[in-house]
């Protein structure tokens, strides 16, 4: 029997290449725990690398551009990206308090943009490990909370117990909004990972050339995006929701 | 049937249930259609607010998307780090 099943799968035998998963590169010692150095590192680091360039080279353009004159080229794209970032922030959280949050807001939505069209670049998305979105969704928990105590000082406390009655549904919403917000980003984009994965590994090599590419535009570029705005919007709908109730 | 291994049955139960789990996409497919149709009710009868309705459509069907997400990651879970195999 089990020769039998062997023999059969010998045709779809390249379904074995499929592999989307972490793999760890090389271990070192952290008071006594084993922590690797995994693919999602690497692949952050080069996306943070891609960032970090990026920051300089807009940085040296902005120095030495001359005030009076319209702005040109490579600093026209920064200026849109800014504005495009203030604009949303504005759009979000009102034009009063849009200001402080509109840093926060750009660099979490750049960094998570690259990270999800980082397959294109051959990596594995750094946000395909619940790690590093996990650790998104606390950076956004502590934002949330911090500007809940200083709009409504202790009046976001009190707010919990409302109702007395509800205030454990109260306290579980509270906990669970950065593990739903984590978990949507970490789904969606491991969906498209283990997509793409079975896609490059069930097709013969020949057409891998054309194909996968359709696939990419739809998984890597269209979902990544929209996960980014997504997150980032409910980032901003939480956050702000802490503004109006300490206005009353 | 004398030669199922305790592995392999748990292994076999576990993509079944990995299967079962995929269920859930039903629910944001529906939720998703009908937020994408309401959408588009809304941009026929005032086409200047397509923008707005846009960006609420979308973060409304992301947060439809969250329960069928659940299911995916208990289907990804069951199948690649299978909790159920360190029992036997």
């Amino acid at each position: 029997m089990r020769h039998k099943l062997k023999n059969l799968a010998l045709p779809i035998g390249v379904i074995y290449d499929v592999d989307f998963g972490i793999h760890n590169y090389k271990s070192f010692d952290f008071f006594g725990h084993e922590v690797y150095i995994t693919t999602t590192h690497i692949s952050m680091a080069i996306v943070m690398l891609i960032l970090i360039v990026f920051a300089i080279a807009a940085n040296i353009a902005i120095r030495r551009a001359d005030p009076n004159k319209a702005p040109s080229g490579f600093l026209n794209v920064v200026e849109f990206l800014v504005q495009a970032v203030d604009n949303m922030a504005i759009g979000g959280m009102g034009a009063t308090h849009a200001g402080k949050y509109a840093n926060y807001l750009g660099s979490l939505f750049a960094f998570v943009v690259l990270s999800n069209i980082s397959g294109l670049l051959g990596l594995r998305p750094p946000t395909a490990d619940y790690g590093t979105t996990f650790a998104l969704a606390i950076i956004t928990f502590v934002l949330i909370h911090y500007a809940g105590f200083k709009y409504q000082k202790f009046g976001h406390i009190t707010s919990l117990f409302k109702p007395v009655i509800l205030s454990p549904i109260n306290i579980i919403g509270e906990i669970a909004t950065p593990i739903s917000m984590s978990l949507r980003l970490f789904g969606n984009i491991l969906s498209g990972t283990v997509m793409m994965a079975l896609i490059y590994g069930l097709i013969p090599k020949i057409l891998t050339i054309a194909w996968p590419g359709v696939l990419h535009i739809y998984f890597d570029i269209f979902s990544g995006c929209i996960q980014a705005y997504v997150f980032v919007m409910l980032t901003m709908v939480f956050v702000s929701g802490n503004f109006e109730a300490g206005e009353e | 049937m004398g030669n199922i291994t305790d592995n392999g049955l748990v292994l076999a139960a576990s993509a079944i249930g990995a299967g079962l789990a995929m269920i859930a996409g039903i629910g944001p497919g529906v939720g998703q259609g009908y937020a994408a149709g309401q959408g588009a009710a809304a941009v026929g009868r005032n086409p200047g607010a397509k923008g707005n309705i846009m960006s609420t459509m979308l973060l409304g069907q992301a947060v439809a998307e969250t329960t069928g997400l659940y299911g995916f990651a208990v289907a990804i879970i069951l199948l690649y780090a299978n909790p159920l195999i360190k029992k036997i």
